[in-house]
């Protein structure tokens, strides 16, 4: 593996850092075959902050699973497509050359802090199992740096809570001993599942603070995934919306809030409360999530769709490109 | 200072179940038909008004039930169990005599259930659905199911008997003296002793006995564990220490199997105490000299004294081993220490 790090988002122009290729994940159940994601492409640049929207059951989080080789199987399988890490398909990896880049290159950072640690083991020795696995520190030396980590990432009086077992922690506490996990190493890309999802709005807020400010400071990508456009706004330089398994827009964070394109972004943005705007009734998007294992001739999102035409039933619309925007609706045509 | 709070409390506990179970005790004895003045005295005696007096006098069997009950205490307490009604010694001797036998047996058993269960387990576990576990799971069956008595009659007559390969009853062959009394742990006792020999021969003595006792006990260590592990390897902190690039040894060692052996833990202690009571039928088949045959022999004579003896140590033998096990959850799992 030929590693080509570039930290800094100065020279960021270049070359991604990570390349999603037409990736086609499949869940194999009782119930039949889902296509949990279905031909995602997209790609992060160095230092870059991509946000992945979309609703329970779109994709998102199995997208990230796929990036860590962590796709429970069975039930699970890519099916098809690469996942380019600096070139290197990840998806071809084994198991082991991949227990060399998980935590190290790329880390990630879980929905629920409450039972993503081990409760039988102390925090200072869950972040310093990273250091010792990658950076072959002596324990000792690993711990003492965890006690650095903890303290960057704002927990107060590290040297007790090093000693201290996950269940003596707050949910705000454990998602920043999580952080300080995923931190150790340094990762050039840092995964965010939904990191502030179980968390009180107060915490929230501190802890998408920590992700950008460590974004800022040291240069690593984040790739930040998430059903709630509040956070993207927080975070994001680039969104991605993901429906069924497919992305349906991308665009600049900025753009995508001033001028949403595909009705399925509409909808979502439509959905946020707002303190300007004149108070009224808020927007929904009729209907639910259809059953994965469902069948739907045409554009997925046709039976929730205001806009929806006889064509939209019949055939998938073709992903197009407006400007800033990339679109896949039949209401777009390229120009 | 935690964790010695935390046993104390525990031995605290183990105290007042002790007095608890004595008069639990008590009580079945007294309601149990029967009246010792007639089972023990001989007829010639029982129509001498003199004697029987003499008799209930003693053993203070002429006062309220009530003052009979603190007598009893009151000797449990100076550990004075009675005499036996069959040997003709204090019970407390008897008991001394054989428990190490049983104890020698029953912690070989449980050490051979635990080990090949909890292996079992996991393998099972890892190769969920695969020809392994196929097997892996036969064999727990039939470890569970299997009659013990009907088991050891089969391995003494293959092993012993038709292939030579295992030693017969008993706990050292006829040619060797048992060793002298340090423990009563005769493979201990060997090794002290500085004689190897006797060592392999005592330990070869176990093997079959304790292979029968093990069975039942592994059967279950091993669904428990497999079940366990499976519950586990899906959590959410398998998880992170897979996205940690920890290698999957190190996941199911040192991530998973603590967690997963926390309810494992409480089959083996509850196997180690079920052992002590399902000893009776096999140390009655491999004639060893332990409390379960000692309990056997008590039992076909009536000797009442004996019989309470015995069951005061099995219920002992339980509360102990529970509070170990106790105790050792709070090693494992640094939230049952906070109770």
């Amino acid at each position: 593996m030929n590693y080509n790090p570039q930290k800094t988002p100065k020279d960021a122009q270049q070359k991604p850092i990570l390349e999603v290729r037409h990736l086609c994940v499949d869940f194999h159940t009782a119930e039949g075959t889902v296509h949990a994601i279905n031909d995602l492409s997209y790609t992060l640049m160095p230092g870059e902050k991509q946000g992945i929207v979309g609703e329970s059951g779109s994709g998102k989080s199995v997208s990230s699973l796929a990036i860590m080789g962590l796709i429970p199987n069975p039930p699970g399988e890519i099916v098809s497509g690469q996942i380019l890490f600096h070139g290197t398909d990840l998806t071809r990896l084994s198991d082991k050359e991949m227990n060399r880049i998980r935590g190290d290159k790329i880390s990630m950072i879980f929905q629920e802090p409450m039972t993503s640690l081990n409760p039988i083991l102390t925090c200072g020795s869950q972040i310093a199992e990273s250091l010792v696995l990658h950076r072959g520190m002596k324990k000792k030396e690993a711990l003492a740096e965890s006690l650095r980590l903890m303290e960057e990432v704002g927990i107060a009086s590290p040297e007790k809570r090093m000693k201290e077992y996950p269940h003596q922690l707050s949910g705000g506490m454990k998602q920043r001993v999580m952080i300080a996990m995923a931190l150790a190493c340094e990762p050039e890309i840092l995964i965010c599942d939904e990191p502030t999802t179980a968390l009180d709005v107060t915490i929230q807020a501190q802890i998408l603070d920590l992700i950008r400010k460590l974004n800022e400071e040291k240069g690593m990508s984040v790739l930040m995934i998430t059903h709630d456009f509040g956070v993207i706004r927080e975070i994001s330089d680039n969104v991605i919306v993901m429906y069924t398994g497919k992305v349906v827009e991308r665009a600049p964070a900025d753009v995508i809030f001033r001028e949403p394109l595909h009705p399925y972004t509409k909808g979502l943005i439509g959905s946020i409360p707002r303190i300007t705007k004149e108070r009224g009734r808020l927007e929904q998007i009729e209907g639910m999530v259809p059953n994965p294992t469902e069948k739907i001739e045409g554009c997925t999102f046709w039976p929730r769709c205001s806009y929806a035409t006889e064509q939209c039933k019949k055939a998938d619309p073709p992903t197009v490109i407006l400007g800033m925007h990339q679109v896949k609706c039949w209401r777009y045509r390229e120009e | 200072m935690e964790r010695l709070k935390f046993i104390g409390k525990r031995l605290v506990t183990l105290l007042v179940m002790l007095i608890g179970v004595a008069t639990i005790v008590f009580i079945l004895t007294k309601l149990v038909p029967g009246d010792p003045v007639t089972a023990n005295l001989s007829q010639r005696s029982l129509s001498d008004p003199k004697i029987v007096e003499a008799y209930k006098v003693r053993y203070g069997l002429d006062k309220p039930v009530i003052v009979q009950y603190f007598y009893y205490i009151r000797n449990l307490l100076r550990l004075d169990l009675g005499t036996s009604i069959r040997t003709n010694r204090p019970v407390l001797e008897e008991l001394k005599r054989c428990y190490p036998a049983t104890m020698e047996l029953a912690i070989f058993a449980i050490i051979v259930a635990a080990v090949f269960g909890v292996l079992f387990g996991i393998i099972s576990a890892l190769r969920r659905n695969s020809v392994i576990d196929q097997i892996v799971r036969a064999i727990s069956v039939v470890g569970v199911s299997i009659p013990s008595f009907w088991f050891a009659l089969i391995v003494l007559f293959v092993f012993y008997y038709k292939l030579r390969t295992m030693p017969g009853p008993g706990r050292l062959s006829s040619f060797y003296a048992a060793p002298p009394t340090v423990t009563g742990f005769y493979t201990i006792d060997a090794l002290l002793q500085g004689n190897i020999m006797k060592f392999g021969d005592a330990l070869m003595h176990l093997i079959l006995p304790g292979c029968v006792l093990a069975a039942f006990t592994m059967g279950l260590i091993t669904r428990t564990t497999r079940s366990n592990m499976l519950d586990v390897m899906s959590t959410d902190y398998i998880r992170t220490a897979r996205a940690k690039g920890a290698p999957k040894r190190r996941v199911v060692f040192h991530h998973a199997l603590g967690n997963a052996m926390i309810p494992v833990l409480t089959v083996i202690g509850l196997g180690l105490g079920n052992l002590l009571g399902g000893m009776v039928l096999v140390e009655t088949i491999f004639s060893w000299p332990g409390v379960g045959q000692f309990a056997y022999e008590s039992v076909k004579a009536l000797d009442y004294p004996s019989i309470i003896g015995v069951s005061l140590l099995i219920a002992l033998n339980y509360m102990v081993i529970n509070t170990i096990v106790d105790i050792l959850y709070g090693v494992i799992d640094p939230r049952v220490r906070r109770r």
